[in-house]
């Protein structure tokens, strides 16, 4: 396949960036996306050019590090896949094709299509835990947890803490990735006691971190590479009501 | 070779059993109050270094824990899927402490230090009380009770797991420990940080030399202690499943300042992965093991069969797992299971385009137990594998291939997880101590928790309370040097300014590694490969490109920096295979094997840990043995037939 890149370069988080157009050569449909730049990198690397920064890790859609815009949609817009599992036979030979880093003003960029995600760590240190120190925890089974809620808990906890829900939010809203831990956590006994803290303090966290609001645009889930569902936003909400009117 | 007496691993006295409780009461406590003088270094933020810090923050030292990721919670133990291990007993099965301990001691096929296995399985089950308390939302059966699931072929279910993505809910249970931890103060996160070079002040551990992955700035941290928990070296071989990100860089800066590599050799290769499918393949995908429950594995019986797997007939498949190994057959342990893969590539029987895969077939599990009862079983791994190959299993077989997934071989340490170097702490896979030479599927995230929230925070407290807090400056000669050196290397390949990308070289480091020191190793093959990878590595030097500078983010620097540690690894991983002449677990040298095939041990000559000195003045490296004495367990030959 010959394809036209249009990439976003930006030397670094001072700077400003443009798109800038590549044409490559010789892709083949069984390469990942990643590969496919891959590819294109060590060819501007022989011309002497500086290759694309990008972040991945993991390259089989679990640890969350890729974060492409690819033709304006978060991980490029297929159901379930993450940027690193997304394959070059989902394009066709003579496409062009648009990556950008992820837009949320939360999310600096650090250089080309690298940005700095710190923001949804500091979410999780104002609460995003239980308190249970190591040792001394009672027997695993001392407390029954019913299967309905022990699946529940896992949807929630499966986000991969990509960022894909603000990056693609009209609003730069961070809700799905925070209602997903707060109800991970909400849904097991072991969760309750700091139940209403956890989502006051991370809420406040998200919004000091300059995340905007929600306003039920359904963007975050219809991009959401682990398919975390909205549910989960109404479910944070619960928790957040009942933690004000409790004045916690 | 220079060999020495016995390397002493420091087990303490006493029955089997009562080793750690004895050893725990007999260490020494630090002052509650005074813990917060202590400076404690965490290199690592996966389910070893995650975990120490997380605890070590709790008792109140004073934590610095680093990550070359953006956060620490993308560790590669986030990949893990099928599950980790515990002897709960939970399912009446026969389980216990001793069963996991000899099943560990027998799957590492006796090569590994008895007092440290037996504690592993005894802490096995804290684990998983501890990870419940934390929310980690494991599969529960509909009564509310903890399920199980047997796997990687153990006689019992003593594996516990959360859906296909075990290593993530437990790695996001210590990433939760480590927030508030962070939170709290105690602990203090350099994520986007990569350390490139150990700091040593009269022979004993005080910091560490890093590079700020953005600024490109080179930073000193000095301590009381350091720990090291950066996972495992599979890269070496370039493609792999380990992340692109994984590495040998502080383990080998490490090796080089007089720390000692043991067993580097003993790599295992998993057989359940996704084909290569060209040249350009950056990393291998790993289907779970568990697939192996149901699927069957075949090739055909005729060499180079050009039909589809559809046309040919039942009578014309080889289902050679379960012919030769007819009580585990499709469950055999993975060491087998691969080379038994290979063989039937060798024999030009391998199908797909490569000719490097075999068929694993669902169509009989789809007949038993119907299509919705196999979707609901694997649903997930069949569309990952779609996502990969463009296939549907249901309908076509899948194909897979051995691919590197784990190294059992690191950093030597004693019973109390330090290394030779006073002061070095070293956890989880980085390094050697439990899995002998082949570790069991479910026993390393069990390994990773159990160094880094049960064992480290007393042994790592022991080794502080006979110190001085705060006796260290981030400013003496030594840092200084040490950071000098550290900017002479980037300058020196950035300034090489050659015709080969980093990656070339990569991959050609990792053909040298797989063909020749890969599932099958040969006198010869090593000797090969030990006279191609110093050639490599002085090319390397001479013409590798470097796009950039050292005071930006960098990718192809960092790349480039620690495939220059792998070229100094390779070689010594090479050498431990040449010297170890017998055949064990993830060993297999084909000189020694049984007229079946099956590896060969020679326990009168090397029933023992190879630890490796790094050469002083060029020459090879020097061998220091620690001889391993079984008292509970006698030597047998696996046998899964
Ligand atoms: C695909 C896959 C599936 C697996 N499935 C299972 C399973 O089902 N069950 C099981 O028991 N095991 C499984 N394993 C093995 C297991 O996941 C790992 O052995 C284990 O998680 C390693 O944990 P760790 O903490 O030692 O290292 P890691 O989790 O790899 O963490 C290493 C840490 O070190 C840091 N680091 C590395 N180098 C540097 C440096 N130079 N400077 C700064 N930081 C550095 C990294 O940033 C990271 O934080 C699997 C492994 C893979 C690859
Ligand atoms: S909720 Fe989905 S999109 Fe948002 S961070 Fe988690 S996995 Fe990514
Ligand atoms: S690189 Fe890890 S999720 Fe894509």
């Amino acid at each position: 396949m010959d394809l036209t890149l249009r990439v976003w370069r930006q030397k670094d988080g001072q700077s400003t960036g443009s798109l800038e157009t590549y044409q490559v050569s010789g892709i083949i449909p069984d390469m990942s996306f990643l590969e496919m730049l891959d590819v294109t990198n060590e060819r501007l690397i022989e011309e002497g050019k500086e290759p694309i920064a990008f972040d991945h890790d993991c390259r089989e859609g679990i640890c969350g590090a890729c974060s492409l815009v690819i033709n304006g949609k978060a991980h490029g817009g297929f159901s379930g896949t993450t940027t690193c599992q997304l394959h070059m036979r989902k394009f066709n030979d003579g496409d062009t094709i648009t990556v950008e880093p992820w837009r949320a003003s939360a999310f600096p960029v650090l250089k080309d299509l690298v940005v700095d995600r710190t923001s949804f760590d500091r979410i999780i240190q104002a609460g995003g835990f239980i308190s249970a120190n190591t040792g001394g925890a009672p027997d695993g089974n001392a407390v029954p947890i019913p299967k309905p809620d022990a699946d529940a808990a896992m949807d929630a906890a499966a986000c991969i803490g990509c960022g894909a829900c603000a990056a693609s939010c009209p609003n730069g809203s961070a809700m799905l990735f925070v209602a997903a831990k707060v109800s991970h956590l909400a849904h097991l006994p072991q969760g309750v006691p700091e139940r209403g803290q956890r989502v006051l303090s991370m809420v406040a966290r998200m919004d000091e971190e300059g995340f905007g609001n929600c306003t039920n645009h359904a963007e975050c889930e219809a991009m959401c590479p682990k398919d975390i569902s909205i549910s989960h936003i109404a479910k944070m909400n619960r928790e957040f009501i009942r933690a004000t009117v409790r004045g916690e | 070779m220079d060999t020495n007496g016995s390397l002493n691993g420091n087990v303490p006295a006493g029955p089997l059993a009562e080793k750690w409780d004895n050893h725990r009461f007999n260490m020494k406590l630090v002052n509650p109050a005074n813990r917060r003088r202590y400076k404690v270094i965490v290199v690592g933020s996966g389910l070893a270094g995650g975990g120490a810090a997380a605890t070590l923050g709790e008792l109140g030292y004073n934590v610095d824990c680093f990550c070359y990721q953006d956060s620490p919670r993308r560790a590669h133990s986030i990949a893990a899927q099928g599950g980790i291990n515990a002897a709960k007993n939970y399912q009446n099965d026969g389980d216990s402490t001793y069963r996991l301990f000899y099943d560990t001691i027998k799957g590492g096929d006796f090569r590994s230090r008895e007092s440290n296995v037996y504690r592993l399985a005894q802490v096995s089950a804290n684990i998983i009380d501890q990870c419940v308390a934390m929310g980690v939302p494991f599969a529960r059966e509909y009564g509310g009770q903890l399920a199980n699931r047997s796997f990687g072929g153990a006689q019992v279910s003593r594996t516990f797991y959360a859906r296909g993505q075990t290593g993530q809910q437990l790695l996001l249970g210590v990433y939760a420990a480590l927030s508030r931890q962070i939170a709290a103060g105690t602990v203090k996160m350099h994520s986007r940080t990569e350390m490139l070079e150990i700091v040593l002040v009269d022979g004993q551990a005080k910091g560490v030399i890093t590079r700020n992955l953005v600024t490109g700035e080179i930073e000193k941290h000095a301590a009381d202690v350091v720990i090291m928990a950066t996972g495992g070296y599979g890269p070496v071989f370039y493609l792999s499943t380990n992340a692109m990100g994984n590495n040998v860089t502080a383990s080998i800066r490490a090796y080089m300042k007089g720390a000692y590599f043991a067993n580097p050799c003993y790599t295992q290769i998993h057989p359940t992965c996704i084909p290569v499918s060209g040249d350009h393949q950056s990393k291998l995908t790993l289907m779970s093991e568990s697939l192996r429950n149901d699927g069957r594995i075949w090739v055909p019986t005729k060499e180079g069969d050009p039909r589809g797997p559809a046309e040919i007939p039942e009578d014309e498949r080889d289902y050679y797992l379960e012919r030769m190994y007819p009580s585990f057959g499709n469950l055999a342990p993975r060491d087998i299971a691969s080379r038994a893969a290979k063989r039937a590539c060798d024999e030009g029987r391998g199908v797909g385009d490569t000719g490097l895969g075999v068929y694993l077939d669902f169509t009989d599990a789809i007949k038993r137990l119907s299509l919705p009862v196999v979707q609901q079983r694997y649903g997930n791994l069949f569309d990952m594998y779609e996502k990969i190959t463009g296939e549907n299993a249901y309908e076509v077989p899948m194909r897979i291939y051995p691919a590197i997934h784990y190294t059992m071989g690191g950093l030597w340490v004693d019973y109390n997880l330090m290394s030779n170097i006073p002061g070095l702490f070293v956890l989880g896979e980085s390094n050697f101590s439990d899995h002998g030479a082949n570790r069991l599927g479910a026993s390393a995230l069990m390994q990773g928790l159990a160094d880094g929230y049960f064992v480290a925070p007393y042994t790592v407290g022991n080794y502080l309370a006979s110190q001085t807090p705060g006796d260290y400056s981030a400013d003496s000669s030594e840092f200084t040097q040490a950071a000098d050196d550290v900017k002479d290397r980037i300058h020196r390949v950035l300034s090489i300014d050659g015709k080969r990308t980093v990656t070339s070289f990569h991959r050609e480091l990792g053909m040298i590694c797989w063909d020749y020191c890969g599932m099958a190793r040969t006198d010869q093959s090593l000797k090969k490969a030990l006279d191609l990878i110093p050639a490599l590595k002085e090319e390397f030097w001479e013409n590798v490109s470097v796009p950039g500078s050292g005071d930006e983010l960098n990718p192809e620097l960092e790349k480039a920096l620690r495939v220059a540690d792998f070229l100094e690894f390779a070689e010594l991983m090479c050498y431990d295979a040449l010297v170890r002449e017998e055949s064990c677990g993830g060993h297999f040298r084909e000189e020694y094997q049984t007229e079946e095939g099956e590896a060969l041990r020679d326990d009168e000559h090397f029933s023992h840990v190879s630890a490796w000195e790094a050469p002083r003045n060029g020459g090879r490296p020097i061998l220091h043995k620690e001889n391993l004495e079984f008292e509970e367990v006698e030597f047998s030959v696996r046998s899964y037939k």
